[in-house]
């Protein structure tokens, strides 16, 4: 193969950031690539900064390179200034281990992570030199895979990538190693790229959409079906599932970059899947059943991961840390170990709402204190219950009123809106808690901030929300307006919101059929890239692209499905029924929640059955504090303790007369 | 105890910047588990700090750290500073290479603050060693050269004459051993950081701004050609800084001398990353 490097080093000296790059990583490998070899480009398609840390893209690189029969490296999308240079210098794409030209791969493989990176995939695509249509490219062309997330609905992606992965892919990327070795000539290139793809195409968790045909109802033009094309291929395809993540202690060489990068620290994860079952979050669906990795195992892989590079903050990973069994002891071992000499911290990257979780946060960010983060996601308790994170008003106050009095002056509170059923009583709720929180702050402090940090919410495939008509731009914008007059007078609070076209361009592909490729092309053609990234987006881009193609926001994005409508992502399983899913859906609307499964019965959602696997849970019971439904009351969830009431304790700061104004204001209007 | 280390930054390093390298040296001295000593407060930070910043994508053979380490801690007394090149430099990246480390004696000042000049050797393109010739002589004896730049966000005029304390072209056999494409002519110069530092690439738009004089006063003005530059401009492909500066009393010297090194650490590395 062959090294870009000369051609690149000139341009680095115009462009931002240079050493994006180089290269030069501490754990970044110089594989040895070769005829029997099969080499893998691992593509993350943002910034080298964003897509570095990514732990997905790092355990497969390791799982590669450990194969005598595999070669990995790593390429991330360049900034528009390389990009440019790029392309005025005829330089292709190239990996960062041996700058070598991305076309020289045999597979280009993408981390999908968020939807309005798809132009991003295509751009990249077509800066390795190739079609940027699967349909065109030949047995001398890579062969493009995507996984993670978004994998659970590739089709706006059909036209452009060779083949989808579902779930875990700790196993499958060794099998479909094993495929690709069987078909590559030693000269590189495939033997036969149509009987390559359908023999991937039966490998367990492996989609090849170029295997499917798809149909229209004539009348309504909605999907009708999508069918194998062939006789093995499955009709259904279902994700990986690993049933042990004990026996995949990776990353084992965790990656520091030369330069600053999001989450910049040692990373070891906790555990893998959620069963808290909030209906709007497609993580915790579709990485069902629970898997905890042993607490002996993440000592040691935090042992020596510091040592190993040097950093000085670990944070434990899973989708909510603090429900790990043994939470407590693992973190109490970690910043009591000598050996870090008491400047290790450790952060926990979701916080359970409750009291007990707040001295656990206490202990651990004892060295560096900075501001707390929440999630209560709906402003009232009615609107918890339909999105079923069961917070309890008592939970919420009693954990601010903890952080508060044990010495933090800032929290910080997620919330959604465009929820169903949201009305807004429950859009003011947002005000409504988040002045009480400073009201509760300020008996301990003057300077308190509150910060709610307010999504648009976009459904997402594979959850009971997956049939709901997302909120429209304006509908949105003026829920947001709402939000910012009612906290305006309250001093302490502030509201952040994110841009509810971003929402509404997410959207497009969140749950859009194959043809929403044509319109992800098309934002592309007109320099759409870099979506995600507030000043390139362009809603105009997307509208227009939309209209081109005969296309609407409102049937895309905006429209409720039915329970009889053929979805585009129903021939691929996260291993929940769709039964459970519309049970689950018509249980929200009914404003019902349901209880974490890992320690009350199970509600045969079909991830655990399905695969043969079940929760890897060290402790039967739930965790102490036992909050979020688990063993509660949850008849008084709404109400409020008479202490969190807005009359301060003698003594205390008084509540600011704002925030007063604004608690009537808010419960006025509903 | 403080700790003054000398190193060189070179190869593909150089597009690090300073706040990387800093970072580099801290992950270093932990993975090393050195007895790093922590500032007060609430967010304790170890204690490092550099000489002048160097630009993104300058190499040089002249950096300097100084690193307190804490005293109260056993583990400080027995730091082998002998060995401390050859513990830490297999823990830092490839291209930061440790030539010294002594123990800073006494009340030293801040590097920040006593660094009076810095020596830089630099590759030019875009011009022929004549033409180059001409205007090094031409800015020597230029009162002042204006050149625009960027502080704090705003556009300002400054004159870099005073600055520039010594400029000249290197011979052809260095310009060869350093770029034996030919496509580049080398210089060394000398360039004051008081009061305000003067970068490599901000030498060369003086060189470029005498370029423009000269072609406007070769050249009648009214023709209104944007053509210009029948020679070319200088274009800066390469900077490495080969020394910093502390003069005294009229006498010129550096933070840390390095010591007679007969494997000529960062000179081989220099050399093998160009």
């Amino acid at each position: 193969m062959t090294s870009l490097w000369t051609q690149v080093e000139p341009l680095l000296a115009h462009v931002t950031k240079p050493a994006r790059y180089i290269g030069g990583e501490l754990g970044a490998q110089q594989p040895e690539h070769g005829p029997g070899v099969v080499s893998w480009l691992l593509l993350y398609p943002d910034t080298y900064e964003v897509g570095l840390p990514n732990q997905g893209l790092q355990i497969l690189y390791e799982l590669l390179n450990e194969r005598p029969d595999a070669a990995a490296e790593r390429s991330y999308a360049p900034w528009v200034d390389m990009e440019a240079a790029m392309r005025s210098a005829g330089v292709p794409l190239f990996s960062l281990e041996g700058h070598r030209p991305a076309a020289e791969f045999d597979v280009i493989a993408f981390n999908l992570s968020a939807e309005l990176v798809y132009t991003n995939v295509l751009n990249l695509i077509d800066l390795a030199g190739l079609p940027v249509h699967a349909e065109e490219r030949t047995d001398e062309d890579a062969v493009v895979i995507v996984g993670g997330h978004c994998a659970f609905n590739p089709e706006p992606l059909a036209d452009f990538i060779d083949c989808a992965v579902l779930g875990d892919g700790e196993e499958v990327v060794g099998e479909l190693n094993d495929v690709l070795a069987t078909f590559r000539r030693p000269d590189g290139g495939w033997t036969d790229r149509q009987a390559l793809l359908r023999a991937l195409a039966q490998v367990p968790g492996v989609y090849v959409p170029s295997c499917y045909d798809v149909s229209y109802d004539e009348t309504s033009g909605r999907l009708a079906a999508i069918t194998p094309r062939f006789p093995e291929t499955p009709e259904r395809v279902e994700k990986r599932t690993i049933a042990d993540l004990g026996a995949w202690p990776y990353p084992k060489q965790q990656l520091v970059p030369l330069i600053e990068v999001v989450h910049d620290r040692l990373n070891v994860e906790l555990f893998r899947g959620c069963t808290r079952g909030c209906r709007f979050c497609q993580a915790g669906m579709i990485t069902r059943p629970v898997r905890e990795r042993p607490a002996e195992q993440v000592r040691t892989m935090v042992r020596s991961g510091l040592d190993r590079t040097g950093y000085d903050e670990v944070a434990l990973t899973s989708l909510s840390s603090a429900d790990y069994s043994g939470i407590e002891p693992t973190v109490t071992s970690i910043i009591d170990d000598p050996s870090c000499s008491g400047q290790v911290s450790v952060s926990l990257p979701s916080l359970r709402v409750d009291a007990f979780t707040v001295g656990t946060a206490a202990q651990i960010q004892r060295v560096r204190r900075t501001g707390l983060t929440f999630a209560p996601e709906g402003g009232t308790w009615r609107m918890r219950q339909v999105i079923n994170k069961l917070i309890r008003e008592e939970d919420l106050y009693a954990a601010v009123d903890a952080a508060f009095s044990q010495g933090w002056k800032r929290v910080k509170l997620y919330f959604l809106i465009g929820l169903p059923t949201e009305t807004d009583e429950d859009t003011l709720g947002i005000v409504r808690l988040a002045s009480r929180c400073v009201e509760i702050g300020r008996r301990y402090h003057k300077g308190v901030t509150v910060t709610a940090s307010v999504g648009g919410f976009v459904p997402k495939v594979q959850t009971p929300f997956q049939w709901f008509g997302q909120n429209t731009i304006e509908e949105l914008t003026r829920k947001v307006h709402l939000l910012r007059d009612a906290a305006r007078p309250v001093r302490g609070l502030t509201i952040r919101w994110h841009d509810p076209k971003a929402s509404a361009a997410e959207g497009i592909s969140s749950r859009g059929d194959r043809r929403i490729g044509a319109v992800i092309e098309h934002v592309w053609r007109h320099g759409g890239t870099f979506q995600e990234w507030s000043e390139y987006f362009d809603l105009a881009l997307w509208t227009a692209a939309l209209e081109a193609h005969g296309m609407s926001l409102e049937d895309v994005a905006y429209r409720h499905r039915g329970e009889d409508d053929v979805l585009p992502w129903d021939h691929l399983s996260a291993g929940l029924h769709r039964d459970f899913l519309w049970q689950d859906w018509k249980d929200a609307l009914a404003e019902h929640g349901l209880e974490d499964c890992r320690w009350t019965p199970c509600y045969d959602c079909g991830a655990c059955t399905g695969f043969g696997v079940e929760h890897v849970v060290a402790s039967a019971v739930p965790p102490a504090g036992g909050s979020q439904g688990t063993g509660q009351d949850l008849s008084t969830g709404g109400q409020v303790p008479v202490r969190f009431l807005a009359a301060a304790p003698s003594g205390a700061a008084p509540a600011a007369p704002g925030g007063t104004a604004v608690t009537l204001a808010a419960e006025g209007s509903a | 105890m403080r700790i003054r280390f000398r190193f060189a930054k070179v190869g593909k390093l150089r597009f690090t910047g300073q706040r990387d390298v800093a970072r580099m040296w801290e992950r270093a001295f932990r993975r090393a588990s050195l007895p790093l000593a922590y500032t007060e407060g609430f967010s304790p930070r170890p204690q490092l700090s550099f000489g002048l910043a160097l630009p993104t994508g300058a190499e040089s053979l002249a950096e300097y750290l100084d690193v307190v380490l804490d005293d109260s801690r056993a583990e400080t007394a027995s730091v082998d500073l002998e060995a401390l090149p050859d513990l830490l430099g297999p823990l830092l990246p490839d291209g930061i290479v440790i030539e010294e480390a002594v123990v800073a004696e006494g009340r030293i000042g801040s590097l920040q603050e006593h660094i009076t000049s810095c020596s830089w050797t630099m590759r030019l393109a875009g011009v022929s060693r004549p033409e180059l010739h001409e205007l090094i002589d031409a800015m020597l004896r230029a009162d002042n050269v204006l050149i625009e730049r960027e502080r704090k966000g705003k556009k300002v005029i400054d004159d870099l004459r005073p600055s520039v304390l010594g400029l000249a072209m290197v011979d052809t056999v260095v310009d060869q051993e350093i770029d034996p494409s030919g496509r580049t002519v080398g210089i060394m110069a000398e360039l004051a950081t008081q009061p305000r530092g003067v970068r490599p690439g901000e030498l060369v738009a003086g060189l470029a701004a005498m370029a423009t004089q000269r072609d406007e006063a070769s050249q009648p003005m009214d023709d209104g050609s944007a053509e210009g530059h029948p020679n070319g401009l200088p274009v800066l492909d390469r900077a490495c800084r080969t020394h910093q500066w502390i003069e005294r009393d009229g006498l010129r010297e550096e933070p840390l001398r390095r010591r007679d090194d007969p494997a000529g650490r960062a000179t081989y590395a220099l050399e093998r990353a160009l």
